[in-house]
């Protein structure tokens, strides 16, 4: 390990690394703006400036930009020479001669590095009384704002936007003073991780634009460590609350899962959490169909006298934590028991869950995705099922350019420079999927065929890695890739709902020898693996056999799962009317619990803690933000008070969340880790327990008194190691409880690398979450069967499309993403268009048997032979079955939607920002 | 999106055969299509005198880039017009020897005999007045160039020679 001298200190320091990279790792605050720890250096803002002498008799020194200096042994550094500061501060000066004086009504104040690194200057007077350029800022969709004056053209945006995250539409655009980021012309953003803008962003150009609509500084949210519930990637995300809502969500980093960014769907997904949908009190229903709203305990009583000595089943769910559906399966008995996946969906999932389980490869996280060099993607289009992992699937093909890097001698770091080097070459990528996925850009390969044929495509690529001859060139050609790598990874997952496109990954991923072969499945939510390892020991129903016997039973319970989302309409109308009584405990309205017979008001993911284990396998804790408002429970209080009611010999032993976290992980060998998740309720730090809230949180005591004057308690917290308090440290504690970033000094997101252990590593506290599956040494046991379907003229193989706005359940009620989302869509290939005479926008008639939906064109570059795609997840295409054939017919009597059906809030926009006429269409 | 919308036929319909010729004569040239981009809107430019947002549009396409991209190809170099010009582009220095050489006047002298300031057209379509930072012909300064034509040693007479009321066009 190097050392450096910086102001007479001695710091060791990493080889390697940049002088500002060692500044910051020996806790020195040098200002920045530019640099990122993901995107790292290009040297253009010139704030990181620091004085390198020559030697030790060298007294002036020059001036050297931290990011772009690489550390030497010995090297002789000054932050504090006069000339440094100095500099630093005209940086500033400079920047802010175009800044506007608008922190006050910008929603970046407070969490603003570019205030930061103002103050940490030490610039304060404004000597510049000139004019300030002002900008047309561009309407970029309902998610992001835009406020161009605010620029200080860091460039970290378009780095960002384009060369991280593979986005088109975004760029610098000018020259010098009139520099402007934006797009060519106004429209929605169409990168699917645009929102990482507003983190990235080291001022307020671009903002959270649902976020301003309901504003709080940072300093005012209440925030806790939480999950996304959005998909199975488990990326670790911030809420912050006020006044009973959860205002927005930010990232949470955890070095092995999401690091700095998020999805569109995690950041902006949550907005249903304050719809009127929510469901407040409990509810028995009347005759006439309504509910009426009743206290906990009399629900709690009605549903025990309908459950005592009776005969009840239970319906758990992919979408509620491990220990409320462990509860749920206790107090029913597993036999008793479906886990609440549809019946062909628990089959995949189950496969997929058997397969990691077995298999030699590892499962891997996303940080160890990125380090693949060869990928192969089976059926999968990442970015719509798995948005985070496809993120990481996007540097995995810049390998190639580290590894030519490293050939010349240049840092990883040295960014533009790398990509300068490497242009378009890219580590190899395959996708074989049955239409266009978003990541077709960055693979080498791309390969359109039917479900069953990508089967046999991953059975042939298996075949030639055991050095089989094949006839297939394609094949042939990804495993050679696959064997020439020292990392190779293979993706696959359930959106093809095709066990036989699992299967054949598997295979493939059996048929490499290297030690470091990966093997990653997308599954759909959030808790779809922790339920698939909790059944896996085949104890527990399935719906159908459920549905069966729902006539010889007198009570079934449904936690936090809308059925009609997982069996046909016909089979799920038969469980819940056939004379059963129904308790659904769940958070909104849906078609399930209209025809329940009891409502339980479940607490949100953000009023409640549990435990969601990943597609890695990762089991991870999430908190409640804030204490569920108004009789809203935790479905896991609900089935333990129940369960208590109702004298249930094991559970009602049980009394905290510990206790059953403890059970649950006795319950499963596969749970034994869960007690190590994360600390227990009895944990303290330096005698406090974690505070939620930041030290400046104001209004605490008042912010209610316009409704009453009374100055309530605080909520106690009696589950977890976290307070609703400002009291205590948020300082290095376990990474599993930290429920924000914040530094002295160090308002904004970049405070981070305070808790991080060093520059983009783990936080001081560590990575939270632990591996529940690990890899075995016998390999998977494949069935390599491949179905063979025949098509009759005029019929299509339907694929399932699966959406990242669109298709998941929760997040499709957030008012942004429903517009984002569209409307439900059939999606054909040039040439079935051409023949049909139909364009984007026009109507389909789609018939399966004799179910027929009417929905919306779109046109793919590229699909496979007898193909085509449909929203799935959508309520339009709830009818359609994955995998069924289907023929079409042209809607005569569509309406094609007019741009104010997708643009609303363009329009509203333009009446706001306008310029000047009356001239909107 | 109107890019991502454009088609093959989309493009056909802006640029002309002989424009895609020019372009396709550049590409022979380059490894990466975007690398023909500065030459496409010189291209382009050359025949219209500027490059209008479906120009752009159309280029992009064709040179299998963003528009977000071109554009900030196009708006990076000020001799690449994103707005209509005139007939003829003054561009007038303003930068040191010029300046020294009391360009300030000449150029009210233009203002005054046009009716035009820095990034205007003329009424007549006939002339567009831009600074230029330098032209490279410091020793004769203060200097111009009308259309393709350098002009040096300017003073007053001279503009007014120039641009003679009848505007019968320039002389050098």
């Amino acid at each position: 390990m190097p050392m450096i001298y910086v102001d007479g200190q001695e710091i060791e320091v990493k080889k390697g690394e940049n002088i500002l990279e060692a500044c910051l790792n020996a806790g020195l605050d040098l200002p920045y703006f530019c640099w990122h720890p993901a995107m790292g250096s290009i040297g253009s803002c010139r704030q990181c400036a620091l004085v390198q002498y020559q030697n030790e008799e060298d007294t002036r020194g020059r001036i050297v930009m931290g990011c772009m200096t690489p550390v030497s042994e010995g090297a002789r550094f000054s932050l504090k020479a006069e000339n440094a500061t100095q500099f630093r501060e005209a940086v500033v000066e400079s920047l802010m001669l175009n800044h506007p004086h608008d922190c006050p009504v910008c929603a970046e104040g407070g969490e603003c590095h570019l205030q930061d690194m103002t103050v940490m200057v030490g610039h304060r007077d404004r000597r510049y009384t000139g004019k300030k350029n002002t900008y047309r800022n561009q309407y970029l969709g309902p998610l992001i704002h835009h406020e161009m004056n605010r620029c200080i053209a860091c460039y970290r945006c378009e780095r960002y936007y384009r060369d991280y995250a593979g986005g088109k539409d975004l760029g610098a655009q000018a020259s010098h003073d009139h520099l402007y980021f934006g797009r060519h012309e106004e429209g929605v953003l169409e990168s699917e991780f645009s929102g990482n803008l507003v983190e990235v962003c080291p001022t307020g150009v671009f903002t959270d634009k649902p976020f301003l609509k309901q504003y709080s500084r940072k300093w005012d949210l209440q925030s806790a460590p939480s999950i996304c519930q959005g998909c199975a990637v488990g990326c670790n995300i911030a809420p912050g609350e006020r006044y009973g809502k959860v205002k927005r969500v930010h990232n949470r980093y955890n070095d092995e899962v999401n690091g700095y960014f998020l999805c569109d769907r995690g950041r902006f997904g949550s907005g249903y959490l304050n719809s009127d949908l929510r469901l407040d009190y409990a509810g028995i229903k009347n005759p006439d169909g309504s509910f009426f709203a009743v206290h906990q305990q009399q629900a709690l009583d009605t549903a025990a006298g309908w459950m005592t000595g009776k005969k009840v089943v239970a319906i758990g769910s992919p979408r509620a934590s491990l220990e409320a559906n462990y509860l749920l399966r206790e107090l029913v008995g597993p036999k008793n028991f479906a886990p609440g996946f549809s019946d062909h969906e628990a089959d995949l999932i189950g496969g997929i869950a058997t397969i990691l389980q077995s298999t030699k490869s590892i499962n891997p996280s996303i940080k160890q995705i990125e380090t693949a060099d060869a990928v192969l993607i089976l059926g999968e289009d990442v970015t719509n099922t798995a948005p985070r992992v496809a993120l990481a699937l996007r540097q995995s093909v810049r390998n190639k350019a580290f590894e030519l890097a490293e050939q010349m001698g240049l840092p990883a770091w040295q960014d533009a420079a790398v990509r300068n080097l490497a242009q378009d070459q890219r580590s190899p990528m395959t996708i074989v999927s049955a239409m266009d996925t978003r990541l077709d850009d960055v693979a080498s390969t791309c390969v359109s065929l039917a479900p069953d044929d990508i089967a046999a495509f991953g059975h042939a690529v298996a075949a030639a890695l055991a050095g089989e001859t094949t006839d297939n060139a394609e094949a042939d050609a990804a495993a050679q890739m696959l064997k020439a790598a020292k990392n190779p990874l293979i993706v696959s997952g359930s959106s093809m709902a095709h066990q036989g496109v699992i299967n054949s990954a598997a295979a493939v991923a059996d048929a490499l020898s290297q030690a470091k072969t990966m093997l990653s499945f997308c599954v759909p939510e959030c808790n779809s693996l922790g339920l698939a390892l909790m059944v896996a020991d085949g104890s527990s129903s399935s719906l159908k056999a459920l549905a069966k016997r729902a006539v010889k039973v007198d009570a079934l319970i449904v936690l936090e799962n809308d059925l009609y989302r997982r069996g046909d309409k016909e089979l799920i109308d038969q469980l819940l009317a056939s004379g059963t009584k129904v308790i659904t405990l769940d958070m909104y309205e849906n078609g399930t619990l209209d025809q329940s017979d009891l409502v339980m008001a479940a607490a949100s993911y953000a009023e409640s803690q549990g435990t969601l284990v990943s597609s890695e396998g990762r089991a991870q804790r999430f908190y409640p933000v804030h204490s569920p408002a108004a009789e809203r429970l935790p479905s896991w209080q609900w089935l333990l008070r129940l369960a208590k009611v109702v004298e249930h010999k094991k559970l009602s032993k049980l009394e905290h969340f510990d206790q059953i976290v403890a059970a649950c992980a006795k319950s499963s060998p596969l749970f034994a880790g869960l007690v190590d998740v994360a600390p227990l309720n009895s944990f303290r730090d330096r005698g406090s327990k974690i505070p939620r809230q930041t030290h400046r949180y104001s209004g605490r005591t008042a912010m209610n008194s316009g409704v009453s004057v009374h100055e309530p308690q605080q909520p106690k917290d009696h589950e977890s190691p976290l307070s609703y308090s400002m009291e205590g440290l948020n300082r290095d504690q376990p990474a599993s409880l930290t429920p924000f970033v914040w530094a002295p000094g160090w308002n904004s997101n970049q405070s981070l690398q305070k808790f991080q252990s060093e520059v983009d590593g783990p936080l001081k506290g560590g990575s939270s979450g632990v591996r529940l599956i690990s890899s075995s040494q016998t390999g998977a046991e494949i069935s390599s069967q491949v179905n063979e379907v025949t098509l009759k003229p005029h019929q299509w193989h339907l694929v399932p499309m699966e959406q990242i706005h669109g298709s998941d359940e929760l997040s499709a009620h957030t008012d942004e993403i429903a517009e984002l989302a569209g409307r439900g869509f059939i999606a054909i290939g040039e040439k079935v268009a051409e023949k049909l005479a139909v364009t984007e926008g026009d109507g389909l008639l789609v018939k399966q048997g004799d179910v027929q939906s009417s929905l919306e064109v779109r046109i793919l570059s590229r699909v496979a032979k007898n193909c085509i795609g449909y929203s799935a997840g959508y309520s339009e295409t709830r009818e359609l079955t994955a995998g069924s054939l289907v023929s079409l017919e042209v809607d005569k009597a569509w309406q094609r939607s007019g741009p104010e059906m997708i643009a609303s809030d363009k329009a509203a926009f333009q009446q706001v920002i306008g310029d000047g006429g009356a001239s909107n269409v | 999106m109107s890019n991502a919308k454009m088609i093959q036929s989309d493009i056909s319909s802006v640029l002309t055969r002989q424009e895609m010729a020019e372009i396709d004569h550049e590409l022979e040239h380059i490894p990466y299509k975007s690398g023909a981009a500065i030459d496409a809107l010189k291209i382009v430019q050359a025949g219209r005198g500027w490059v209008s947002d479906e120009s752009l549009q159309a280029i992009a396409k064709y040179l299998d880039m963003s528009s977000e991209e071109l554009e900030g190809v196009a708006t990076f170099y000020n001799l690449i017009y994103r707005r209509p010009v005139g007939e003829k582009v003054i561009l007038f220095c303003d930068s040191v020897s010029c300046w020294i050489g009391g360009c300030d006047s000449i150029k009210q002298t233009i203002s005054d005999t046009l009716g035009v300031d820095y990034g205007e057209t003329t009424d007549d379509n006939r002339y567009t007045l831009l600074p230029v930072p330098c032209l490279g012909a410091c020793d004769r300064a203060p200097v111009m160039m009308v259309g393709d034509d350098l002009i040096t040693h300017l003073d007053d007479n001279k503009i007014s020679e120039i641009f003679s009321s009848n505007k019968s066009g320039v002389q050098s």
